[in-house]
């Protein structure tokens, strides 16, 4: 380290505290001039909440935050904008029906009561080929694709000549080309002095963006290294604090007979036009089929089709040999089918509700959990303590509303549930899309043990190579249209990559 | 050294309890403050509001007239809350259920015969809170209406058709122009227990712990709490949650439709002017005040009629307004709202540790 320079960020002796949680405890960092910094971390490690307080968004306990050496009393993001801090979040925070140019100055306090378009368009062009940012300034965002808003979010930072950009895990919701596409934006702004601090739990981007990577486990830094000097293997280890075993030891596959099957089964999406196209697959017992595909070629029309959550326009849908064609959800569970759905926060978990009355969600039907109308509460209890345990859900009790947990134990409560329910078939829609290693590896395990005790899974995910190590067999969906099945054993990537792009193999050889 | 409110992850039972009664006492205190700017004693006011309203069996009496309806309102919009369905139409919903109970009770005594005239009225009254209110269901449901302006747009309609009738087709011929119809028949009246207190009693407090068995122990119970919470997850767990929202806000309306049933059979026994008199609304205030306990209605329930009739009261002993119940009735409602925070929220004070202590 340079004594000569001044870091440009300097958080001091930060620590955090939430109910039952030691959020930051303790963190100091660094952040120096024309630097990338990657904030590795597992979910709930303190990685945005250390953010947060950067820009302004919470308070510390306790700590100081020195930028370029002065001592800076941040109470807002208002503050933290005037010292060129900047914060990508998770959640964008644009305006829907607003256009680009509009987003892009609203809540500045320079400009006049009636702003100078021109000279806006102008500067806001300037800067979008400066850093390769392309945008079209006059679309509404709600047009924009998420690789588009993410870009208009970063301008919108760039326009406030931001010196220190944030980017709260900003690789989750882009496509791999996207995700190059931002490294190279990073390392424009890098070139140009400016520094940037990039939230993650993936080792390869650590790599791909960073000159520097701190660590953080349970809110307090465990390493702080340059990057060369360190191997995805040896962060991983220190990110969860034991060894990972990234493969997945896999039974022989022993198929049985078909558990779900669906023959020519056309649907359509929330906006009326076909999603599924014609689509023929069939699932057999004690195996996992796996779904590749980008996102939004049909894959959540699919999952909500074979568990009864959308209808099916035509074709037919057989469930351990019963037709269950446009069958109600509660048929469909009442066949023993099993469901992670896409979006945990607001359709698989109620976060109002404990995590005992998540957990009893499917079963308090029946016996054990009900006698005839009535509940009977202590049984709940049990089966909940129970699980908890079993899959262990770090929480503080049964009786925790399930809004306060992390991330990642808020899918295992929800894998607990469908677990614990499921007969014949389960459906998991990208059940590791933002888990982090730990609970990453508990999910995948789990599915395989699914298949080694009999059951179907038809498993979706974007990640390849999660895909080929869990899956028997793959299949490819590219607008709504199952484009090749095939083994996932020997399966070569390239092939898969050429299929989900919508080029048959054929073509491509 | 600074203050910080920090959420809580579990609702303080000790604060569920605290915040309506310190809640209570600080409008006390406010409503002091009005009464000494009008130069009147507030002890001995609330003195004579609280002998008023409890200190004799007339006025007890008075007091339980007052919070039957409050109970069975309350205990009805609460359902409705619990599914975060904005039922504020339950004064529409009572006054309609009177309407029916008194449409049966005068028209149908030749095919009726002794207390099945009572029985039917009772349930016609039901039955017409829970069409009235169903219809909102149905259009929020289906259409995706909003519930708020029609259950409210909903009360002007049944409370002017009420008027049409007592004004018009219903009205006594020997009412000597007293707007009102004639008097039910002896076997439409509910029985009294003492004054004009009826047995309405019984049925809200035996339906306000049947609610509660039903909210807290049973699987239909659990689907209205899931559906409350969150319907794409209601969904999504098989629940059928259109139907059951219009089944849940069905039970809401009957349960106002029987208040209105038992004033024109337990009270008036007559539909006359006077029916709507705002219980529909006040039971808002005790829904929330009860924080949607079904257990907590009665007592809030009583706290509010016996406020309403210590106001009268204070009319006759100190020659006060009337309306100052009214206005403390109000007054506690916001220390309710601001008390509100601490049932979900703690106060914590903070030192500021010097950064140095990280060391250690």
């Amino acid at each position: 380290m340079d004594e000569r320079t001044i870091p440009k960020v300097e958080m001091r002796g930060i620590s955090k505290s939430f109910p039952g949680v030691l959020a930051n405890d303790c963190v100091d960092l660094v952040l120096y001039r024309g630097e990338v910094l990657a904030l590795l971390g597992e979910n709930g490690a303190g990685k945005s909440t250390l953010m947060n307080i950067l820009c302004g968004l919470y308070r510390p306990d306790a700590g100081e935050i020195y930028i370029d050496g002065r001592l800076a009393a941040i109470q807002s993001p208002r503050d933290a904008q005037k010292l060129g801090i900047g914060m990508v979040h998770q959640n964008f925070k644009l305006v829907d029906s607003m256009t680009v140019l509009e987003n892009i100055i609203l809540g500045l306090d320079t400009e006049s009561f009636v702003p100078d378009w021109n000279k806006v368009r102008a500067r806001l062009m300037d800067l979008s080929a400066r850093y390769h940012l392309k945008v079209d300034p006059d679309a509404s965002i709600w047009q924009l694709s998420v690789g588009e808003q993410q870009r208009v979010e970063i301008l919108k930072l760039l326009y406030r000549n931001a010196e220190i950009l944030i980017l709260d895990e900003p690789t989750a919701v882009l496509t791999p080309q996207e995700s190059r596409e931002l490294s190279r934006v990073v390392h424009a702004m890098r070139a140009e002095g400016k520094s940037a601090i990039f939230i993650t739990h993936k080792m390869e981007e650590v790599t791909e963006f960073s000159d520097r990577v701190m660590v953080l486990r349970k809110g307090k830094v465990v390493a702080e290294t340059s990057t060369r000097n360190t191997s995805p293997r040896e962060l991983a280890t220190l990110m969860v604090g034991r060894e990972i075993l990234f493969q997945i030891e896999k039974q022989p596959r022993q198929p049985g007979e078909v558990v779900l099957e669906l023959d020519h089964v056309s649907a359509l999406n929330d906006r009326g036009l076909p999603a599924l196209k014609d689509v023929c697959l069939s699932l057999h017992a004690g195996e996992v089929l796996g779904i590749a595909g980008v996102a939004g070629n049909g894959q959540r029309e699919l999952a909500e089709v074979v568990t009864g959550l959308r209808k099916a326009t035509s074709g037919t849908l057989r469930i351990a040999g019963k037709d269950m064609t446009n069958a109600s959800p509660l048929q469909i569970i009442r066949q023993g089918v099993a469901h992670i759905p896409q979006d945990r926060a607001s359709v698989g978990a109620v976060g109002d509700l404990s995590v005992a009355s998540n957990l009893a969600m499917k079963q308090y039907r029946s016996k054990p959990l009900a006698a005839g109308i009535f509940l009977l509460p202590r049984r709940i209890m049990d089966m909940a303590r129970r699980l908890i345990d079993a899959f262990r859900i770090a929480t503080p009790s049964p009786q925790t509303q399930v809004k306060f947990l992390s991330g990642g134990n808020i899918q295992k409560t929800i894998l607990a549930r469908e677990i614990g329910a499921v007969k014949t078939v389960m459906v998991a829609v990208y059940p590791s899309r933002g888990l982090d290693v730990g609970a990453t590896e508990t999910v995948r395990r789990q599915l395989v043990a699914q298949r080694d005790n009999g059951l179907g899974v038809l498993f979706f995910s974007e990640d390849l190579e999660e895909l080929l190590q869990v899956s028997d067999r793959i299949a490819v969906l590219f607008e709504g249209r199952i484009m090749d099945v095939f083994p996932a054993e020997g399966a070569d990537m390239e092939h898969i990559g050429m299929l989900m792009a919508g080029m048959s193999g054929k073509e491509s050889a | 050294m600074r203050i910080v409110f920090e959420k809580r992850k579990t609702t303080s039972v000790a604060a569920m309890v605290l915040v309506p009664v310190v809640s209570f006492l600080v409008s006390l205190v406010l409503t002091a403050i009005l009464l000494l700017v009008f130069g009147a004693d507030p002890l001995k006011t609330f003195a004579a509001m609280a002998a008023g309203a409890f200190g004799n069996i007339h006025g007890f009496s008075e007091t339980l007239v007052k919070s039957i309806p409050l109970m069975l309102t309350g205990l009805g919009v609460g359902i409705a809350f619990r599914l975060k369905f904005w039922n504020i139409g339950a004064e529409g919903q009572l006054t309609l259920g009177g309407v029916a109970a008194a449409g049966i009770a005068l028209f149908m005594e030749p095919f009726l015969p002794g207390r099945s005239l009572l029985w039917a009225a009772v349930l016609g009254g039901m039955l017409a809170g829970a069409l009235w209110a169903g219809i909102s269901a149905l259009l929020k449901t289906s259409l995706k209406v909003d519930e708020t302006l029609v259950t409210l747009m909903m009360n002007y309609i049944a409370i002017l058709y009420s008027e049409y009738l007592y004004y018009g087709p219903w009205r006594d011929p020997k009412g000597y122009g007293f707007p009102g119809s004639r008097m039910f028949s002896e076997a439409a009246w509910l029985p009294r227990l003492f004054g004009r207190a009826h047995a309405g009693l019984w049925v809200a407090l035996i339906l306000a712990v049947v609610l509660w068995i039903v909210f807290k122990r049973t699987r239909w119970g659990f689907e209205l709490q899931i559906i409350g919470a969150s319907q794409k997850a209601a969904r999504y767990q098989g629940i059928a949650v259109e139907r059951n929202i219009v089944l849940a806000i069905m039970l809401s309306g009957a349960i106002c439709g029987l208040a209105g049933a038992f004033e024109v059979t337990g009270i008036s026994h007559r539909l006359q002017q006077g029916l709507s008199i705002g219980y529909g609304y006040t039971a808002i205030i005790v829904a929330w005040m009860s924080q949607l306990n079904p257990l907590a209605v009665p007592f809030v329930a009583l706290a509010l009629g016996g406020l309403a009739v210590g106001g009268d009261q204070i009319q006759f002993v100190m020659g006060l307004p009337a309306a100052m119940g009214v206005v403390m009735q109000g007054l506690i409602l916001f220390p309710m709202l601001a008390g509100s925070l601490f049932t979900e929220y703690r106060v914590k004070v903070l030192r500021r540790e010097p950064a140095a202590a990280c060391t250690a």
